[in-house]
């Protein structure tokens, strides 16, 4: 499995692809944006506040999605010992790492002025934050291990033990009591608690954020093709 | 169809995660009681003991069960089977409202008396607009 993947005919591609992404990332945020805070209607009991779940929701949602992505190409790696599986990883992370802290922050500002508090140790919370905490992990030890065979396996380990974590702040909302409230969103059943009136510009933010974390995807990974090229290796 | 590396370094990432998720499930199992954010009314009923520490209770606030006379409000949180009645004097935040949800944090003076000192109050799942909710009414 692109066992004798070549950077040199990747790095025209994804070069190339950065400018789409980002016209496209311009349009579909403004888009969103529009909706999200002046077209889409507020909340019967939360009046504007509640439009910071336009951007909570879908930071979560990506964070998550960044890390299972994280995981599942760590254990690719791992497995196969397939180096490029490792880079998409390491250029995939800083933007996952990113949408996880502002979901966090966000949630905390939507706190206060409804729960009445900027923290509470609740499940979801506490689980959110060692999530940031395995990000930050992740990051790191990229930065520590010098050795790149070494930082490989490290990453890789985190990435696959931090994964545990991800269904228990996906369920702890139903397995414990807890001061988040449960999914509005159930993707296996069509009733949502999201009026559609709603539903569209967080529809639209999400896709927003997913476009911002490919373009700085696509821009972490061209530039660890560079760096490939430049130890002078033809492939990986 | 794969090399005896690949098997043996599946079987190294199998066992790993079967520890890591074992051990986390323990964890949890015996903290269980601090990984809850709150009781409900009818857990506090069920305990065999009152503890002096801070405790959170949490449930619906009781429709018509709200007072609130010069600092103090009392109210009663219920979970449809059993409630507890609360005394707190402070600000609430702005989404208390009777049916709505509440978690109280504070101190039990015995199993029906409960007095706050914070309230936060907890928010459903539900996302509408005003017209919507007047149209179909409060389900």
């Amino acid at each position: 499995m692109f066992k004798y993947f070549e950077p040199n005919k990747i790095f025209p591609l994804t070069s190339k692809a950065i400018k789409y992404v980002l016209f496209l990332f311009i349009i579909v945020l403004t888009v969103g944006l529009t909706e999200a805070l002046i077209l889409s209607p507020e909340d019967y009991k939360q009046g504007d506040a509640a439009r910071i779940m336009y951007v909570h929701v879908p930071a979560a949602w990506i964070s998550l999605g960044v890390f299972s992505s994280l995981a599942l190409l760590s254990v690719g790696s791992f497995l196969f010992k397939n180096k490029n599986f490792s880079l998409i990883a390491k250029s995939l992370a800083p933007s996952g790492f990113v949408f996880s802290i502002i979901a966090l922050v966000t949630g905390s500002i939507w706190g206060k002025p409804t729960w009445g508090t900027w923290w509470a140790w609740d499940a979801r919370i506490t689980s959110m934050l060692i999530l940031v905490i395995f990000y930050g992990m992740y990051l790191l030890a990229w930065r520590v291990y010098e050795n790149n065979e070494k930082a490989i396996k490290v990453t890789s380990m985190i990435a696959i033990i931090g994964a545990v974590n991800i269904p228990i702040i996906k369920f702890s909302v139903d397995w414990w009591n807890t001061l988040h409230q449960p999914a509005s969103i159930n993707i296996l059943s069509t009733n949502t608690a999201i009026h559609s009136s709603m539903l569209i510009p967080l529809s639209i933010m999400t896709a927003a954020f997913a476009l911002f974390s490919l373009l700085i995807f696509l821009m972490k990974y061209n530039t660890e093709l560079i760096k490939v090229k430049n130890k002078g290796l033809n492939r990986l | 169809m794969y090399g005896k590396k690949v098997k043996l370094r599946f079987i190294f990432l199998v066992l790993i995660l079967a520890s890591v998720i074992l051990t986390v499930f323990l964890i949890l199992q015996s903290l269980k009681e601090n990984v809850v954010y709150f009781q409900s009314p009818s857990e506090i009923k069920s305990l065999e003991e009152l503890n002096k520490k801070k405790i959170r209770v949490g449930g619906m606030v009781k429709e018509r069960s709200v007072f609130i006379n010069s600092n103090e409000i009392n109210f009663i949180i219920t979970d449809f089977k059993n409630e507890i009645n609360v005394i707190y004097s402070g600000a609430v935040p702005n989404l208390f409202a009777e049916g709505k949800g509440v978690v109280a944090e504070g101190f039990l003076k015995d199993k029906n008396y409960f007095s706050a000192t914070k309230i936060l109050a907890k928010h459903d799942e539900n996302y509408k607009p005003p017209e919507v909710k007047e149209a179909i009414g409060d389900k």
